[in-house]
This record gives C-alpha cells, sequence and structure tokens, in this order.
C-alpha cells in the first residue's frame, strides 16, 4: 500500500485529505468524529470575533436528481466564543497528536488583533494557522475575508503581521473572486506565507424561488448574495492551482480546495500541484465516512499506477498545463463512432449539427439511421464524444499527417504577416 | 342467473387495483431524468401517433406539466387512456434506447400518465377550438378512432357531433379495458376534453334505429365511420348458447362497472382464444375469484397471438394454458340449461396456413371433457359487414374491413371517411387514435381544399430531418 503521509510546510499528516474550515469543523466532538473517521487533517472554523448569524443560510443547485450540484452559504466565522474554541482546540491536538489541526482565523485589520490572535493559537499547540483572506459575505462588507484577499498589499501585509508574532507555519487562504490569483497567491509570498490554499468560495446568487420570487437562500424575504462551492466548482478551482503551482514565484505548497468528492477530485489536485486538499461540501452532503473511499482509492490507484509515494504524483501534470500559444497546431483528432455500441440516441448527431460542424450526419443503412462520421469534415472537438451516452462508442483517434508539432508561437514567429488572431 | 364471487367485495377489489399504480414525484423526476433526449428518437417513431416523446419527457423534468401533457394530447387525444393501456413494451419502451444501454427501457408509459394526470385532475383545457368554419361533420363512434377525429375537427372549427350506441362515451377504452388497467373515468374524461371543444355527444342512439344514414348525411358534410367491430364471433359447437357461456366484451363490459355483486363468476372457468383480450379475460376471472381458470388454445403457445408480458401477467395469476386443445361441445349438467362441462380435443399442428400460423387438425379419438362451470369466448369480433351495406359505395376488403385512402382515410364513398378497428381489423386504441387524426386531416383537404398537419401526422423523412437541422 502506498505512503499518504505528507509533510504540508512542516506539518504532518497521515494523508492528504483535511476538513476545510466550515461548519463539519465547527467544534472540537466534530473534529474528533473526523479525525476517528479517518481525515488526516482539518482547518478549524475561522476563529475571531464572535458573530451573529442569519437564518436560513445555504442553497443549492442541483443537476437533474443529483442534489447540490452546487452549495452556496451565506455563514459567517464561528459564531463560539474564543476561549472555548481555544479549549476544545487543545483538548483535541493533545488527544489526536498525529493529525493535522490548523487553525483559521479572520479578525479585523490590526496589526495588535492578528498578533494577538495568532498567540493565543499558538500556545493551543495547533500545527499551524490559515488566514482566512477569502471568505467574499458578510465578513468583506466589515473588510475582512475576501476584502483582504482582494489587495495584494493586504494579504502581504497581513501575512507579514502573523508571521510576526508566531513561529507555526502559515498557510494563506486565497479567494477566487479575483481577475488573475497571480498577484495575491505572489503577494502572500511576499509575506512570507508557508503555504496557499485555495479556493474559498465563489460570489453568487443561487436562484430564485419561483412561486415567491424571493431568491435562495431567504433570509425574511431578503437574500444576499453568497459564497459558492460544491462539485460544479472544482474546474474552477483546479485552474486556479494549477496556475500558481506552474508560477516560477510561487514555490510554497498548496492545499487545493473546491468541489472535491472522491479520490478522483483529489488526484487530480495533487497532480496539478496540491499537495493536501480540503473538502467541506462533500462532508456536508454525506458526512465524515467519505473519507474512507477517498484513502482506499487513493491508495489502490497509487499502487496500480506504481507509485510509492503519494508525494510521487504532486504536480505531476503540471507540466502538461501550458498557454494557449504553446499548443501544437498540427495536432489531429477525429471522432469514431462504434456502430456496434451505438444506441442510436443520434445525441451526436444533433450535438455537432447544431452545436459544432456539421460532421455527423445521419445515413440510412439497411432501414435504419445512424450516425456517421465525415473525417474530412470533423475538427475533433470532442463534442460528440462528450454527450454520447454509450461508454466507448466513440472514440477520439489521433490521424494527424505526421508532419512535426508547430504552435502559434513558433508560426506566428516564422510568418507573422500570415496571422491575423483566429 | 348469475353465479356469486366466493371472494369478498373487498378481496375484489383488491384485486382491481391497478396493476402500475401512478408515479410519485420522485419517481416522475428520477425517471425523466434518465431519459437521454434522443434526436429524432425510437420511442416517437414507434408510436403510432408519433408522440414527441423525448420533448413530453424533458418538459416533467423541468416542472413544466401543463406544456408536457400538451405535447402528448397534441398528437394523441386519448393520450391519458394510452398511457395506461398501450402495449409499450412492444412500442414505444420496446424501441427505448435504454433498452441497448441498460436493459431498462424509460417507463414512457408512467411518465405519460404522470403528466397527463397533471391537467386532469386539474380540468386545464389545453386547446382551443378554432373559429367555426361552417362545415358540419358526423362521427360514428365514440371510441378512440371517433374522440380522435371529433378533437381535431373541433380544433379546425367543425361542427361536431359523435354518435353511439352505448351510454358512456369512449368505446372500447370505456368498455372493454381491463379494469385493473384503466377504469372508465380515464377515458369518459377524455371525452369530457372533446366536450370542452364543443363536441356534441348523442349517445343512446344507434345508427338506422334512432337516426338513419340519409339523416347524418344530410346534417353533415363528412361523415367518419368509426364504428370498431361487431360482436364476439361464435365457436359454433352445441351448446354455445346455454346459461354460464359469455362473450369476452360483455363479461369485460359487466365488470367495467365495478358492480361486484352482479357480475357473473364460476368456480372454474374455460376461456376459449388466447389473443389480448382472452388474457383480460382469464386474468379478471381470476380476479373476481375463479378458483381454476383454464386457457383454451386450438394451437400452441407459439402462435398465441397475446402479448409475451400479457401471456406473463396470466402466468402470474396461475391461469391453466391448455395449448392444442380445441373445444367441440359446452355440455349442460342435469338441469339442462346450465354449463357443466367443455368438451374438447387434442390438435396437431401442421403446415403454415395463410395466416402464416401452423394449422391445427383435431386429433380423432382425443375428445376429454372438462367439469367447468362458466365458459368464456374470446375469438375475437366479427366484422360489421351488414351495417357498411347499408352506406352506398363503400367497398370491403376480403376480410370485410372497410377499404380507405390510407393518408385521407376516405372511403370510396367520397362523404365517408373511416378509421380504427374497422378499417384495420382490430388492433390497438393508440392505432385507432392516429387514424382519427389522419381522418380529421383528410376531411379537412376534402371539404376546403387546405392541407393540415397535425403533430405527428408523420414521421419526418430523412431529408426533412437533415433541412431542420441545416436551417
Amino acid at each position: 500500500m502506498a505512503d499518504l503521509s505528507v509533510n504540508f510546510a512542516g506539518i504532518k499528516s497521515p494523508n492528504p485529505f483535511w476538513l476545510a474550515s466550515a461548519p463539519p469543523t465547527n467544534m472540537g466532538s466534530m473534529v474528533e468524529r473526523a479525525f476517528d473517521a479517518g481525515w488526516g487533517g482539518a482547518v478549524w472554523k475561522t476563529l475571531g470575533e464572535p458573530i451573529v448569524n442569519v437564518c436560513s443560510r445555504l442553497a443549492s443547485i442541483d443537476m437533474g436528481p443529483q442534489r447540490m450540484m452546487g452549495l452556496n452559504n451565506i455563514e459567517l466565522i464561528t459564531d463560539r466564543p474564543l476561549d472555548v474554541n481555544l479549549r476544545e482546540i487543545r483538548e483535541c491536538k493533545r488527544k489526536y497528536p498525529k493529525n493535522a489541526l490548523i487553525i483559521s482565523l479572520m479578525v479585523e485589520s490590526k496589526r495588535e488583533a492578528w498578533h494577538e490572535i495568532a498567540k493565543k493559537v499558538e500556545d493551543t499547540g495547533a500545527d499551524g494557522v490559515e488566514l482566512n483572506f477569502g471568505c467574499p459575505h458578510g465578513m468583506s462588507e466589515r473588510g475582512m475575508g475576501a476584502a483582504m484577499g482582494q489587495v495584494p498589499d493586504y494579504t502581504c501585509m497581513v501575512t507579514e503581521w502573523v508571521k510576526e508574532a508566531t513561529k507555526l507555519p502559515v498557510i494563506v487562504k486565497l479567494t477566487p473572486n479575483v481577475t488573475s490569483i497571480l498577484p495575491p497567491g505572489r503577494a502572500a509570498v511576499k509575506g512570507g506565507a508557508d503555504a496557499l490554499s485555495l479556493i474559498n468560495t465563489i460570489n453568487s446568487m443561487m436562484g430564485v424561488d419561483l412561486e415567491t420570487m424571493i431568491p435562495h437562500p431567504n433570509v425574511n424575504g431578503m437574500a444576499a448574495h453568497g459564497g459558492y462551492c460544491g462539485p460544479a466548482v472544482k474546474p474552477i478551482a483546479l485552474n486556479m492551482v494549477s496556475e500558481l503551482a506552474r508560477d516560477p514565484e510561487v514555490n510554497i505548497p498548496i492545499s487545493g480546495i473546491g468541489g472535491i468528492s472522491t479520490w478522483r477530485d483529489a488526484a487530480e489536485f495533487l497532480l496539478l500541484g496540491a499537495t493536501t486538499v480540503q473538502v467541506c461540501t462533500a462532508v456536508m452532503h454525506y458526512g465524515y465516512r467519505i473519507v474512507e473511499d477517498m484513502i482506499d482509492g487513493l491508495s489502490n490507484y497509487l499502487d496500480e499506477k506504481g507509485f510509492a509515494s503519494v508525494g510521487d504524483i504532486i504536480g505531476m501534470s503540471t507540466r502538461r498545463v501550458t498557454d494557449w500559444g504553446n499548443l501544437d497546431l498540427h495536432y489531429k483528432t477525429v471522432a469514431r463512432i462504434d456502430h456496434s455500441l451505438c444506441i442510436q440516441c443520434n445525441l451526436c448527431h444533433i450535438a455537432c449539427e447544431d452545436g459544432a460542424h456539421q460532421c455527423v450526419p445521419l445515413v440510412e443503412i439497411n432501414g435504419k439511421r445512424w450516425p456517421v462520421v465525415d473525417e474530412q469534415e470533423c475538427v475533433g472537438c470532442n463534442l460528440c464524444y462528450l454527450v454520447c451516452p454509450s461508454p466507448g462508442c466513440i472514440s477520439m483517434v489521433r490521424l494527424d499527417d505526421g508532419s512535426q508539432p508547430l504552435t502559434w508561437r513558433e508560426m506566428t514567429s516564422r510568418q507573422p504577416e500570415t496571422m491575423t488572431g483566429d | 342467473m348469475s353465479q356469486k364471487s366466493p371472494i369478498t367485495t373487498q378481496e375484489i377489489e383488491h384485486n382491481f387495483r391497478e396493476i402500475a399504480p401512478p408515479l410519485t414525484e420522485a419517481e416522475a423526476i428520477f425517471e425523466a431524468n434518465r431519459c437521454v433526449y434522443c434526436f429524432d428518437a425510437p420511442c416517437t417513431r414507434a408510436c403510432p401517433t408519433h408522440i414527441d416523446v423525448p420533448a413530453f419527457i424533458k418538459k416533467i423534468a423541468s416542472g413544466n406539466l401543463l406544456g408536457s401533457a400538451r405535447v402528448i394530447f397534441d398528437a394523441n387525444p386519448i393520450g391519458a387512456t394510452c398511457a395506461r393501456v398501450c402495449p409499450v413494451e412492444a412500442l414505444c419502451e420496446g424501441a427505448c434506447v435504454e433498452n441497448v444501454l441498460m436493459d431498462k427501457p424509460i417507463e414512457i408509459g408512467r411518465l405519460q400518465r404522470y403528466a397527463t394526470d397533471y391537467v386532469m385532475e386539474r380540468g386545464r383545457d389545453l386547446f382551443k377550438a378554432g373559429e367555426p368554419n361552417g362545415k358540419s361533420a358526423g362521427i360514428i363512434g365514440c371510441g378512440p378512432a371517433g374522440i380522435s377525429c371529433a378533437t381535431y375537427l373541433a380544433r379546425l372549427g367543425y361542427d361536431v357531433t359523435i354518435y353511439d350506441r352505448k351510454p358512456l362515451a369512449g368505446g372500447l377504452n370505456t368498455y372493454g379495458m381491463a379494469e385493473y388497467k384503466m377504469t372508465q373515468k380515464v377515458s369518459t374524461e377524455e371525452a369530457a376534453m372533446a366536450e370542452h371543444l364543443g363536441v356534441k355527444f348523442k349517445l343512446n342512439t344507434e345508427i338506422g334505429t334512432d337516426i338513419s344514414l340519409s339523416d347524418l348525411e344530410s346534417h353533415h358534410d363528412a361523415i367518419f365511420l368509426g364504428t370498431g367491430l361487431g360482436a364476439t364471433g361464435r365457436l359454433n359447437i352445441p351448446g354455445e348458447d346455454l346459461q354460464g357461456v359469455y362473450d369476452a366484451l360483455d363479461f369485460i363490459e359487466k365488470i367495467k362497472a365495478r358492480d361486484w355483486a352482479n357480475v357473473p363468476i364460476g368456480r372454474t372457468v374455460a376461456v376459449i382464444g388466447a389473443g389480448n383480450t382472452a388474457i383480460d379475460a382469464v386474468t379478471q376471472a381470476r380476479r373476481l375469484g375463479a378458483e381454476r381458470v383454464l386457457m383454451i388454445y386450438r394451437r400452441s403457445q407459439k402462435e398465441m397471438p397475446a402479448y409475451e408480458y400479457e401471456y406473463e401477467l396470466a402466468k402470474k395469476d396461475a391461469v391453466e394454458f391448455w395449448w392444442q386443445t380445441a373445444p367441440v361441445e359446452i355440455m349442460a349438467g342435469e338441469d339442462g340449461s346450465r354449463v357443466a362441462a367443455l368438451r374438447c380435443v387434442r390438435m396437431e399442428l401442421g403446415e403454415p396456413d395463410s395466416s402464416g400460423r401452423r394449422s391445427a387438425q383435431a386429433i380423432a379419438g382425443s375428445e376429454f371433457d372438462i367439469p367447468v362451470d362458466m365458459v368464456i369466448k374470446a375469438l375475437g369480433q366479427q366484422k360489421m359487414r351488414e351495417f357498411f351495406g347499408n352506406v352506398a359505395g363503400l367497398k370491403l376488403d376480403n376480410s370485410g374491413r372497410v377499404i380507405v385512402n390510407r393518408e385521407t382515410m376516405q372511403t370510396d364513398n367520397p362523404k365517408y371517411f373511416a378509421g380504427g378497428d374497422c378499417v384495420n381489423g382490430g388492433r390497438e386504441a393508440v392505432d385507432a387514435s392516429q387514424a382519427g387524426k389522419l381522418a380529421a386531416m383528410g376531411i379537412h383537404k376534402a371539404l376546403t381544399g387546405e392541407q393540415v398537419e397535425f403533430a405527428g401526422a408523420r414521421i419526418p423523412l430523412l431529408e426533412e430531418t437533415q433541412d431542420i437541422k441545416s436551417h
């Protein structure tokens, strides 16, 4: 069995699966149950000045019968007294010395406030702190959370303040609600951050109740934008993680967050540069027990691929991410349809006809209409392959002319006058 | 004198509960989302009325039940009946691509019921009557073909009157469907939908007795014959008129009123025939409390005309199948008037006959008697040659079916159009519904010269399918 243990900026964890700072890590008894279930680490629900929450707080988007493709919340940081949280953190760490216990922090933008809370946390024996510069709702209106993460100078400044006050590893949690993730990521590095975690939740309006015409979640007839998470946000998170992972200025570990529900999701984050992953929505949906298959599945995957340690795959796919201009313009694939597996739903036909390049006509063969790929016209876009419900029926087959790879960059540097940018 | 059931009314009610109960909201949403939304879908092609099945299912998934029901009724005015009685295994569900992918088709019939129930429970009108066009149509027969034809003509603005000899509208949908599949309420409410479009119903009206054909001809610009078929065929064996011998359709009609005390049922019931109506008779005889039910058929199981899943249903009901067995005499008991036994002869099968099925020959000396106290004849219905003989110029084929133009449903008498069982010799309600639709289009073309095309009138040709896409 592969070694799943990781060392994340000096924080040791028996596996890369951490609970994100959120309702599942609200208090000691919950975190302890999570560790019992197998979670390697947990990021405690953000400490700060206790707040008052509203009711209701959550809303979700479904995909057919699949509930909670995306979840949003307008809950704030912990509503429990600081001393109670600190006592439970100390107790939890004493009981679970081998698990990673990281404390999320958010206080007002004053040096003393950050110094004070960082010291108090260090005193509990916790393994590290995570600076919540990401919360996009409520707290940001008070100059905290995303209000910090959206201004690189603030990100750098507060990181420096915390580093002044504690020897604990400092993780900066970034908000995705920015034009580019690189400036805040680099600012955290500049401020001395030991690691980054991302993404926090995305600004979102979940929908409107068509009966009452009140948006979700309803707080006495009104609604406010909230933070979006869950499976739907995974691609956004993967992009931001991989951007930072391949940025030469960012040479610190990354904890990947965003829509991770299974070991497969986790493996993708690891391949794109995350050292640990953090999970929230899937646990809110199904409970702590999901970690069992995450551990089992990742371990089996590593064994089957011949890797001795989870560390061996971290960042392995990062080099496979590049800019568009570096992609090979000579690479050519076409769709092939295996009629023995075709169920004749014709989704490939209509998708190509109305959504792509009109190269999967229906052809009458022996009295039945079959989709057939016109390989001369096929641009290899993948759409038919993506919509086909029959596994293995459509495959994308490499069909280039054997010429040397040629990128747009190379092409424009040779013949700049012929390229007009399409 | 009718025979009484040995079981209680409560037990009978339980036995006649729906075999396909309505889907719950959760089931319907799950099932609707399972549909892959095929383009040029095989289910739509397989449906004789070509309902746009993926469209109505996706509307269920999107929560647009009114729109879903409109898609269904637009192509099939008896869509609620068909949702319950269609042989979906042989039609839409049999064609579903999920048979290949998952070995489990989408439950199209039950989803169709879910959407149609929604509007029928709320009494929502889905279509408007057309602006009156001053033309009048008379419809003979209030079965599926007649209701369908009347509905479309009313939507075009015709003044439509339906004539039927029965007290309730719906024809065989009302009087001939197995009670565990569908109650009379469904088909009578479908008739009410036609009534809301302005269709007039003259029930308890026998053509030739209560009103003459010539009266009809003078009242109406066009006449649609949706008469269905006639009485059940005779066995032509001794004892056929003894007490305790019933026509399957009469037997089923008695069940439809759910007046259980007055439904005749024996302890040992022999049903002659192996078509779908025979299955309806055996399964309902069991449900009424008959201790032993025998299905008597002169050929083998292979030649049985009933659908496979109907046969499975009868097997589940512990019906005994007597293959290669033919009745030769129905014998009375000591009273000389009531059925006491059925004398049968064993049959051997020879070469295929003109119907393509193997011919059956009696084996000499193989006679034997089965003690029974009820015999139900399910031999198929006869054609109404005599009635059609009264319509000038109407032509029938050798089997007694009305000959029509297959596109317009016009008969050789240009004023008369026809469709349903009287034309096709006896098929499904959904086939009759489609015939009614085509006839309405044919009548409109004949009377106004205008060609209209209702939803599902035909399957688009491949070239048209392509054209739709490229414009």
